[in-house]
Parts: C-alpha cells; structure tokens; sequence
C-alpha cells in the first residue's frame, strides 16, 4: 500500500484508531511471550545436565514461568484478533456505506454511462477484498516486525557473531519474495482481467438463458462460453501457480539459515562458546524469526490485491458529484407556471442535442409533447427534474430558476410515471406507500382502485402484502405499470410527468386511466409524452419535436391548420389507428 | 460435495501427486530436529566438526529436496484446483441450459451469476488449500507425534493426549462457524441486492426524494452484515489461542517428564529439545491450518450454493416425435396453467384450434394471460391441466430440439447479446447465408436501418443491445426468429415500440413469406389483428370469445369494449 493511499484510508481508520493501539499493544505482548517461552525452555534444559544432575526446582520454576507467559500470551492473541476484526469489519463497513451515500449523490449523467455491475463490484467484491487483505496485514504485520526487531535483540544478547550470519543472510529472503511478486503481477493483472470478461459474459448469458432456450442455442453458447473459460484457466492457473511459489522460496532461503544457524552455533558449542541450552534458544529463535518473513512474504500477494481494490473503491468515492445545492437554495412553493428559457443540451460535447429551447407553460396546463424517437422528449425530462443541468438558458418553475431550488422541493413537487417501471423489492403496499410512508390502508387501497390495479392486486396470493422482485412474485409489464401509476396517485404532487405511462396496459384499461388522469390533471400542470392521440389532441399545448428541435407548437387545431409537420403525423397516424 | 468427486476422478493423478509431494516435504521438515539432534548429541559431545558439517550439508541438500517437492506439488494442486474450477462454470452453465423455464424462474437469475462467480471462485480456493495442507497438516502432525514415539514412549505420550485435543478444538470450531459463514454470505447476497436495486432505480428514488430511506435502510442491512461478520471471526479467532495454550501446556508436560527421565539417564537433553522443536512445529502447522479453516468452511458453504442449482432437475420430459404432417397446428383442450403451487390457475379451460397457416391474433386486458398462452404453446412450460397437441401429436411427445426448431418465439423482453448483427441472427440459423439475413432483415422491416450501420451485418451490438433503440431491437428479434423458418412463429407484443406503418408492414412482409408460418400475434392493437383468421380473446385467464373479427364484434363483449376502446372515440372525433 502506498503512501497515497494510506493518506486517504487514515480517516477511516481514525474511529477505530484505540483498537489499533490496543492491537499493537496486545501484538507487543504476544510477541514478546512467543519470544521469551524458548528462552524459559533453554534455561529449564540447562538445568538438565544429565543423569542424576537434574536441578528439579530450576526446571520447576521456569515451567511455572512458561505458563504464566501463555496465558497472557493466549488472551492477547484473542484480544488482538477481535480487534483487528473490528477494526477491518468496520472499515469495510463505513466504506460501503460512504460509496452507497456517494451513489445517491452522483450525477445521473455518471450513472447512465457507467455499467452499474462495475459499481457494484467495487462496493461488494473490492470492498471485501480489502478487508481480507487488511484483516491479513493487521494480523501479521505487527507481530512480524516485533517478532523479527525482538528476535534479532535477543539473540545478539547470546551470541553477536551467529547472529550477524543470521542478519545478513535474512535480505536473501526478502528480495526473493519481491523478486517473485514482482514477476506474477502481470498474471494477476490477467486474471482480474478476464474475470471482468467472464463476468459480464455469465451476466448476459444468464439474462438471455430463456432466448437461448428458445432458440436450442445451448451448445453454441457453451462453446463459446468454453473458449473463454480455457483461456481464463491457463491466466489463472499461472497467477495461482507462481504465486504459490513465494511462500516454498522464501522457506527454503529460511532453511539455509537455520542450517548455516546450527552449523554455526554447533562449532561454537564445540569450542565451548555457548552452552547447549543456549543452542536450543539460537535454533528455536532462528525456526521463528524465520516465521514472520514466511508470512509477510504469504500476504504480500494479498496486500498488492487489496491496494489494487482500495485504489477502485477511492476511484468511485472521488468522483465529482452532483453540483450541491445553493445554500441559499429556497424550497419550492409557487407550483404551476415552467418557463423553458432558451435552453440547449447535450450530453457529450461533440453532440448538440437541444438547441435554443423556449417553452412557456401556464399554472394547470396540459402539455404535449410529441415527435420521432430520439427526437429529445425524454432529455426534456431529465431537464426539468433536473437530473441532468442545462448547458445554456434556464428553467424556471414560478418564476425561479430551478437551480436556485432546493433539488428535493423541485422533484417532489413532480409525480412521475415512466415507461420503464421500476419497483423495489417488497410488498406491494409498500410499493404504492413509496411517496407517503405514512399513508393508511385506505389510502393505499383508493390510490390502487384509482389506477385500476386493485382487482388483480386482490387475486394474488397475499393480496397487498404479497411480496415482488426478484424472489417474489411474477408481474406482467401492465401490471407494473398500473402500480406506478397507483404509486404517484397517492402522493399526488402539484405537477406531473407522464412518459409513455400506459405504453404496456390494455386499452380498455388505458381508457379507465385516462379519465382517472384526466381528473388528476384538473388544475395540475402535466407533460406528457404519449402515442396515443385522444392524449394529445386533449393538450392546451402539443410541443412538436425533431432532432432536438421544436418545430412547431400550439394547440392541435392551430397545427392542423398551420399543415406541417404535426397534420402529417397526425393524419398517418390517425389511419393507422382506424385501422386502414 | 457429491458434485466434486467426478473431478477428483478427472483430476486423480494430480489429486494424488499434490499432497503426495507435501507430504514429501513434510517429511523434510520433520527430520530436520533429528538431524539437529544428532549434531547436539553426537557432533558437540564428541567435538567431532567434520559430523557437524556433514550434518548440515545434509540439512541443506533437504531444503532443496523440500523446495523441489513443494514446487511440484504446488504445481499439481494449482492443477487439480484451476482445472475443477473450469470444469465447475462449464458443468454450471451446461446443467442452466439443460433446465426449463419453470426451473429457471425458480433459480433467478442474479442467483445464478453468483454461484458462476463468486461461489466457484470459493470451491476453486477452497480446493487448492486443501490439496496443498489438509493432507500436510495432519501427516506434520501425526509425522511429529511419531517421531516423538520413536525417542520416548511415556514422554510422546503427551502428544498422543494433546493432538485430539488440537483436532477437537479446529474441528469443533470450524463446525460452530459454518452456519456463522452461510448467514454471512446470505447477508451479503441482501446487501448486494440492496445496492442493485438503488441503482436501477435511481432516478425514481431521486423523483420521490427518497434517497435517505435508501440510504438508511442501506445503513441497517450493512450494519447487520458486519455484525454477522464480527461473529463469525471472533469465533474462528479463538481457534489460535486455544491450540497455542494446548501446545504450550504439551511443551510444560514434556519439560517436566523430560527433567526426570534425564536425570534416569534415559534421554539425552538434546532429545527434549527435540521434543519440543516437534510441538512447536505442530503448532506452526496448526496456526496455518487455522487460517485455512476460514477458506474451508467458506468453500464447504459455496459447494453447498453450487450443489442445489446442480441438483435442480427438470421436470418436463420429451418425446420422439420429430416430424409430423397435419392440417391442424397447435390444438388447447381444456387446458389449464398454474405457475407454482398456492398461486391462482393463470390460465383456465382453455380450447381452441389453430390451423397450418392460419394467423391467430391474441388479445385481452392486462394480466389475462396472453403471455402464458404464448408460452404453453411454445412448450416453454407444461399445461397443469388438460392436453395441448401439436401437429397431431401430443406436445409432450415432440422431441425438444425438433420442437424447438419448429416453434419460434419472439419474446415481450427483447434480448440481444452482444457481438454483431450476424452472431445475433445466427441464433435463428447457424447455418444462414447473407442472402437468408437480408431477407429476413427485410421481412422485420429492420434492413434499412443495418444498412446504414457501420459495417451492415457486421455491425456490432453492444451488451444487451443498449446502443439500440426499443423499436430497433424489436426488428432484430423479430429477424433472427423470422430466419429460422418456423413453421409457427409467435409474436408476444413485440412491435409495441414500432409505429403503427411499420408494424402492418412487418405483417404484411411475414404473410407473404416464401413459406408461411402459422402466426400467433399478441398485440395490445386491435388494428394488428383484425385480419386474423381466429381471434382469441382473453379475460383473467378465460377465453372470452374466440373467432374472426366480425363474429366477435357480433358476439363477444369483452372484444367489443377492447375495439371500442380503441377505436370509437378516436374515429368519432376525426369526422
């Protein structure tokens, strides 16, 4: 993990930061118990010198010794591992947490041009993946070093020059694992690589499998999902192998020094350097000093994993969100009269899409909006609820200009009913009480009898509290929609946006609504973009739309006389709904 | 777990060989403290340097013999562990396609992408831990005690007491984990669904300002995640500081054992310490083991996910009938559907008869049930009740692939995949030349607009088709169903995003196709079907009426109000 980074994870770390000393308090502690039992040990052996020359009460009290150094050393071991526990735990939390409130703050305009299962993955898998990298790090970072820093005091204590031999050889094993984790990092760049693809092809495999079904395409996909899977096995099988190889090459680097170790230390014994017991300490210190360098070495794989993850999690926290408020931004009161100012937008720069737009809309008004696909009906709406901001001109609702408003004042102030229907996974009631959480049964049912949703609402299994989404129920697209439209009707906002809202429900059924429309709309300024033209012919105003433009406006009866673009539209239409 | 053993089958050699060779180097590891206890014992008491250096040469030659093993065993469980992996994702995707809708709703489909993905990834991790240290482990551990049995028989006593002790506490913990990890995940899989549908949503959250109940609601799920999470590490935590005290307790035993056996003379006190150079070495081996448990159980609780898609049977059976003559295509006899048991019949008593060549127009009120009668005939799934025959034949006695190729389907949800306009028609027919795709390009009215694309029927379609509009995939589905030359082609509403001109022309091109399907069309227009030969009209699961439409005008009233509704107003305010 590099500087940069860890600059911007210490903020997170700071709420957490007493279980952090703790944790390298306790690691302190089970460190030095680690170290100091073999040294218990030596002395008890020594006091066996050999047959009949035992000092029982010597061996004796260092057992006494040796215990109590477990125990501590058992309850600090605990005591750090649930720290660093919620330490990593906690972290990821507030992390998933901030990049959830970090998508709520996001401008749509990042939304609509990012796959939505990349930002998951960074909330889920590059999350978690830090947390078990971190969790890993935690444990064995601290108790390495102190391991290795007390080890090597220790042993300089017995013996200087075995332990220089032990010094100076102990790079060999260092460089030996970076020198691995260096050549297998672009192994594991391929891997998470082709992972990404896998991913997104399962993805769409698995959203098509009824298509794929249809069509007996089973064996063509499986070959071509195949092709990809081998390929995936030969990235992965070198990233997993060559990773494996740190750890063995570390320990053999290790081996050698304990060899060179008892070499060493056995010439010495011979000469009567140091005693036996003391032998046993250097070998038992050598076996452990080894240790951390063994682990560092095995979760330095992971690190590089998790500080790779971290850099995407920081990647999407960092990115600019929706323009604040103003803080003097005024809530919304004075409902009714839109005044499109001159307004153009694009999305991208290179593609003007709306140019030198002008609309002014009266309290209560219908409006019209109609025109070909693409033409830039529903980029109006993404105007006026300003999930995306004009690039020239502005908007204003009662005389205001929308962005000196408060964002939520503005779009509560719309009920909106898409063609593209969206429900959260829960009961139905809880779906239509979306807009007005504390709206009584009554009320939920009224709104569902209005927008006609009630009779078949009433035959599910558990009639309102009948759960949908994904593990729930099976609703048909007309079905959804009549719940959308059931949804605004209980909150009922000053204004309305209708797109295409009936595009999926029957007509006799769409007729029903019209009317129940039809009175939601007395005295509510509405938009709506429909097919249908008893809808449109009934607007005070039929904006009519072409490539971001609007040609003609006013009511039908003026653009019928006035004989262009609306009069073709209408009268091709109007045939092909008589059915001609 | 049954699940895996055909690829320990397939894998046997390096099943094998993997924990063969740990073992190998295992088995270096454990002579190393007799080697050493030689050099005390022999080499310093006899002040002998030259048994010392060969000694340590010995040392050296097995670190290398010990690299050599543990690199080829590496190796082959990278080998064993990749390998099932692969062959799990294709056993996966295989056994997803061999299912039938009903099943397929029952999975979901985002559970599905999660058992391809994040589940196998466990089993593959899970498997390659194992083959490296489940054998190693123990063979360290029993190795270590044998050794100790062959310098003291009282004194390795205390290693016979003390590992069913370790054994104990690793595997009872990891028993009390388990369901801890499967909460977790299961948790995990909310919190995920949690993020999915905020994002799917966003711009209704956003239009009811409803983002802090999102993100509040958010905040209780993450929380509790981490709460489960918290559990079940601390838990697995306790599995180091208990073996550590057993061990240290074992190393205290030995002390005191060995002081007097010592002072008997019957052990050297190079031998005690090579008593307690074998306890530490479990223990080392045990703290690893214990990291991997968390692996295991994790593997253990994905292999479980896996195993329930895989023990997903199918319940539909096919036939042998693979051609048939009849001047009778698709005949419903008093034919019933209820999707799951508990829910309402979605389709009641139905009868109709639909003849070779004839267009059968399908209408009724939202959620009547147009779309599960499109499917009972596609056999996409099986009638509850009643018989459905195909041709003459009993639908169940078609064979599937026959079936298929007879019947095709354009769905309500269009859905392309992405690659190019061709790789999409190819669908239709694997064997279709250019000629066959501009045709039926030009039979979907969806010619002009590829032409125009870069690249013609090479131009690429991106994920799902998004840099198309609605009404242009539409036209692509309705293409790569068109060229599959079916002898029924149904059209489940899918010109809803076509304007009216376009959709009769679309019709109009299919009626005159060289070889003319019998044509099912589900349309919400009542001008897309008037001219059908048979009109089937749907009410809450009823037919309401069937037959042309002047009959139905005459008799059926549902009809009547779905045409007037339609048509009335409109027509009564153009005069």
């Amino acid at each position: 993990m590099n500087k940069k980074n860890f600059k911007k994870i210490s903020p997170y770390l700071k709420p957490y930061r007493h279980f952090a000393y703790l944790s390298f308090i306790c690691a302190f502690i089970s460190s030095a118990a680690a170290l100091i039992i073999p040294i218990f040990c030596g002395h008890a052996i020594d006091f066996m010198l050999g047959a009949g020359k035992v000092d029982f009460s010597g061996v004796l009290k260092y057992i006494y010794y040796i215990a109590a150094a477990t125990v501590i050393a058992a309850i600090a071991q605990q005591l750090m591992a649930v720290s660093n526990n919620k330490i990593a735990f906690c972290i990821s939390r507030d992390l998933r947490r901030d990049l959830f409130e970090k998508l709520q703050r996001l401008p749509l305009s990042y939304l609509d041009t990012h796959r939505s299962g990349d930002l998951l993955s960074r909330m889920i898998t590059d999350v978690d993946t830090f947390s078990d990298g971190m969790l890993m790090g935690l444990s064995q970072l601290f108790t390495g070093i102190i391991t290795i820093v007390g080890t090597l005091a220790v042993m300089f204590s017995y013996n200087i020059s075995i332990t220089l031999i032990v010094g100076a050889l102990t790079p060999l094993s260092l460089f030996s694992a970076r020198f691995i984790s260096k050549k297998i990092q672009r192994w594991f760049t391929a891997q998470a690589k082709l992972r990404g693809e896998q991913t997104a092809m399962i993805n769409e495999l698995t959203d098509g499998m009824k298509v794929i079904h249809a069509y007996m395409h089973q064996e063509e996909t499986l070959k071509e999902f195949d092709k990809l899977n081998e390929k995936f096995k030969k990235a992965a099988f070198r990233a997993t192998f060559f990773s494996s190889l740190t750890n063995p090459s570390t320990r053999l680097i290790n081996n050698i020094i304990y060899a060179a170790v008892s070499l060493v230390s056995a010439i010495f014994a011979v000469g009567g350097g140091i005693t036996v017991g003391q032998l046993s300490v250097f070998l038992s210190y050598a076996g452990q000093y080894a240790k951390p360098f063994n682990e560092i070495s095995g979760v330095i794989t992971e690190l590089q994993n998790a500080a790779a993850s971290l850099e995407r999690v920081f990647e999407l926290l960092e990115e600019t969100e929706e323009k604040r408020d103003l803080p003097n931004a005024k809530v919304l009161k004075d409902t009714g009269a839109v005044r499109f100012d001159d307004v153009s937008f694009s999305y991208t720069k290179e593609r003007p899409l709306l140019k030198n737009i002008s609309i002014d809309v009266k309290k209560g008004q219908k409006i019209a909006i109609v025109g070909p696909t693409g033409c830039g009906k529903t980029t109006l709406i993404n105007l006026l609820m300003r999930f995306y901001d004009v690039c020239g001109g502005k908007i204003t609702v009662g005389g205001e200009d929308i962005r000196n408003l408060t964002r939520k004042s503005l779009r509560k102030s719309f009920g909106m009913v898409l063609q593209d229907t969206w429900l959260k996974s829960g009961t139905i009631r809880e779906n239509i009480a979306y807009g007005k959480l504390d709206a009584t049964y009554e009320e939920i049912e009224a709104a569902a009898k209005s927008a006609y949703a009630h009779s078949f609402i009433k035959r599910l299994p558990n009639g309102y509290d009948t759960i949908i989404g994904e593990a729930g129920a099976e609703l048909s697209s007309g079905q959804k929609q009549l719940l959308c439209i059931a949804r605004v009707m209980l909150c009922l906002p000053p204004m309305l946006i209708l797109d295409e809202a009936t595009s999926s429900i029957d007509t006799r059924t769409e007729i029903k609504i019209q009317a129940a429309f039809a009175k939601m709309m007395q005295g509510r300024t509405s938009f709506i973009v429909a097919h249908r033209l008893s809808t449109i012919r009934e607007a005070d105003v039929i904006l009519v739309m072409k490539d971001g433009n609007i040609i003609e406006q006013g009511t039908h009866k003026e653009l019928l006389e006035k004989n262009g673009f609306y009069a073709m539209l209408y009268n091709i239409r109007a045939k092909e709904e008589s059915g001609k | 777990m049954k699940h895996l053993f055909p690829f320990f089958k397939q894998y046997k050699k390096e099943s094998i060989l993997a924990p063969l060779f740990k073992m190998l180097e295992a088995l270096f590891d454990l002579i190393v403290p007799l080697v050493v206890a030689k050099i005390i014992d022999v080499g310093i008491i006899n002040g002998d340097i030259m048994y010392i250096v060969k000694n340590f040469i010995i040392l050296i030659v097995m670190a290398l013999l010990g690299l050599l093993s543990s690199f080829t065993a590496q190796y082959y469980a990278a080998k064993a562990a990749i390998g099932t992996s692969t062959g799990l994702r294709h056993k996966l995707l295989k056994h997803i396609e061999g299912l039938n809708f009903p099943e397929l709703d029952f999975l979901g489909a985002s559970a599905l992408i999660t058992r391809m993905t994040s589940d196998v990834n466990q089993v593959q991790n899970g498997i390659n831990m194992f083959l490296r240290l489940f054998l190693r482990s123990p063979f360290i551990v029993f190795g270590a005690m044998i050794m100790a049995f062959s310098i003291n028989f009282k004194v390795a006593l205390v290693f016979a007491t003390a590992i069913p002790i370790l054994f104990i506490i690793v595997f009872g913990i990891m028993f009390l984990t388990k369901p801890k990890y499967k909460n977790q995940q299961r948790q995990l899989d909310i919190v995920t669904g949690s993020a999915r549908g905020n994002l799917e949503g966003v711009r209704v959250i956003r239009a009811f300002g409803k983002e802090e109940d999102e993100v509040n609601q958010f905040k209780k799920e993450n929380s509790f995640l981490t709460h489960l999470q918290l559990a079940a590490g601390n838990l697995s935590a306790l599995m180091n500081p208990l073996n550590y005290i057993t061990i240290n307790a074992g190393i205290i035993l030995i002390l005191w054992l060995g002081a007097s056996k010592v002072n008997s003379g019957i052990l050297l006190s190079g031998n005690v310490i090579a008593l307690i150079n074998y306890l530490s070495q479990i223990l080392v081996e045990l703290v690893k083991l214990a990291n991997l448990i968390v692996i295991l159980s994790k593997a253990v609780v994905s292999c479980g996910r896996i195993g329930q898609v895989l023990d997903t049977k199918t319940a539909m059976k096919y036939g042998n009938v693979e051609n048939a003559c009849s001047d009778e295509a698709v005949r419903f006899e008093n034919v019933s559907l209820k999707y799951s048991e508990g829910a309402e019949n979605s389709l009641n008593n139905i009868n109709f008869c639909a003849k070779c060549g004839d267009t059968i127009g399908i209408i009724g009120g939202t959620g009547s049930g147009k779309t599960s009668l499109v499917n009972l005939i596609a056999r996409f799934y099986d009638a509850t009740e009643g018989k459905i025959t195909f041709m003459g034949h009993n639908i169940k006695d078609w064979e599937k692939r026959a079936l298929r190729k007879k019947i095709a389907v354009v769905m309500q949800k269009t859905q392309l995949f992405s690659g190019t306009v061709r790789s999409n028609l190819l669908y239709g027919n694997p064997n279709a030349s250019d000629q066959d795709m501009w045709e039926a390009l030009k039979a979907a009215q969806a010619d002009e607009f590829v032409r125009q694309k870069e690249g013609g029927l090479d131009a690429v379609i991106e994920q799902g088709g998004r840099n198309l509009s609605g009404g242009q995939k539409q036209r692509l589905s309705v293409a790569r169903a068109v060229i599959a030359k079916p002898d029924v082609l149904i059209l489940d509403d899918s010109s809803s995003a076509l304007d009216y001109a376009t959709d009769a022309a679309m019709r109009n091109a299919i009626a005159n196709l060289q070889k003319k399907p019998t044509l099912f069309i589900v349309s919400q227009r009542t001008a897309a079907i008037e001219k059908a030969d048979l009109i089937l009209v749907l009410e809450d699961g009823h037919l309401a009426g069937q037959g042309t439409h002047a009959e139905l005008l005459e008799s059926c009233e549902t009809y009547r109000e779905i045409y007037e509704s339609a048509h009335g107003k409109e027509r009564g305010n153009n005069e």
